[in-house]
């Protein structure tokens, strides 16, 4: 990692205190006005809009394969996913989804 | 109302919250293990997991700086995925904004994915409610929440030094977001916001500083309201 401890601890300290605010935002100040119909919309939809896009270079151009496509990372990220929308469950998915990236990297690797 | 009320909703705040350690456990453990791998020392994972106590934006983070992103983008993009606990922060005033203010300040601390989830859900099941029961309710479901998230991280720090770098924990950064978005995945606007942000990932790709990741959580919520305005306008 490239970061002195000093970024480092200005990364740890920013992310807190500004997640503390996030939260502490209705609750402490703004107290119980109500939000516009349009922001709560859209707020529903971050993790879900910010995380699969997170996901995607990770999966087809992962870094520990020197960025070129890896067909097990992609069967078990399939896999995980699969499972995760069925159980509803994210620990299975993170089970089926690991148990699978070992099998098949022991299978074919 | 008798004296002993606020007790007795901080034991079934308590009581409800048990089985959820099951789920936050495991993701405690793993940040311990790959804030380990990523080069992390143990004052900065406990950091992040103590002052933070976010998941998927601790990974998020963690991703980011494996990828050398400058420090505002790490933290933009961090809080970004933080945004939704507005949303629990403006549910919950209705119910708690009455308290004493180190009450509110202490209860923002701790509202996490469940305390938040548990709370709401008690507090429109019993409408009669006090504030001083509902805070006890509330601080009941941190007390396993908050310690065994943290206690976890720390087990997944000494778990994670001891660990090969030969079995590829690199990936379980993906699969533990794959695993947390597909069980969200529950209407047409959570798909088209989720296959919104895949598309865009890849075609903004080239933007730097990671600032694809930011434009394409913008995109993803803006179809995904979309979505959700006109399925309501077609009802």
């Amino acid at each position: 990692m490239s970061y002195t401890d000093a970024q480092l601890w200005v990364i740890i300290l920013a992310l807190g205190v500004g997640t503390f605010l996030i939260r502490f935002s209705f609750l402490g100040v703004l107290g119980n006005r109500e939000l516009p119909p349009w922001l709560l919309r859209h707020l529903r939809y971050t993790a879900v809009g910010i995380l699969p896009a997170m996901v995607t270079p990770l999966v087809l151009w992962p870094e520990a394969t020197g960025g070129t496509l890896d067909p097990v990372r992609m069967a078990a990220a399939a896999v995980g996913l699969g499972v995760g929308l069925w159980t509803k469950n994210a620990i299975w998915a993170i089970v089926a989804g690991m148990g699978s990236f070992w099998a098949l990297g022991a299978l074919l690797g | 109302m008798s004296a002993s009320s606020p007790r007795a909703a901080y034991l079934r705040g308590l009581r409800t919250a048990l089985p959820f350690v099951i789920v936050v456990a495991p993701f405690g453990l793993l940040f311990g293990v790959v804030g380990t791998e990523a080069g992390l020392d143990i004052a900065q994972v406990m950091g992040f997991t103590v002052l933070v106590i976010a998941g998927a934006s601790q990974f998020t983070a963690l991703q980011l700086m494996a990828d050398g992103a400058p420090t505002l983008i790490v933290v933009a993009s961090a809080l970004a995925v933080n945004l939704r606990m507005a949303m629990y922060s403006a549910s919950l005033a209705p119910y708690l904004g009455q308290a004493p203010f180190w009450q509110r300040a202490l209860a923002a601390y701790m509202n996490v994915d469940q305390t938040y989830a548990l709370g709401h859900a008690e507090y429109e099941a019993r409408p009669g409610m006090t504030v001083a029961e509902r805070m006890a309710f509330f601080f009941g479901t941190a007390t396993p929440i908050i310690p065994v998230w943290v206690g976890a991280t720390a087990v997944g720090i000494w778990v994670g030094a001891a660990l090969p770098p030969a079995l590829g924990l690199d990936f379980a950064v993906p699969i533990t977001f794959i695993a947390l978005i597909a069980p969200a995945l529950r209407t047409l606007a959570h798909v088209a916001a989720a296959v919104t942000s895949v598309v865009m990932a890849i075609l903004l790709g080239f933007l730097p500083w990671n600032l694809w990741l930011l434009a394409a959580g913008l995109a993803a919520m803006i179809v995904g309201a979309e979505v959700e305005r006109r399925m309501e306008a077609r009802r």
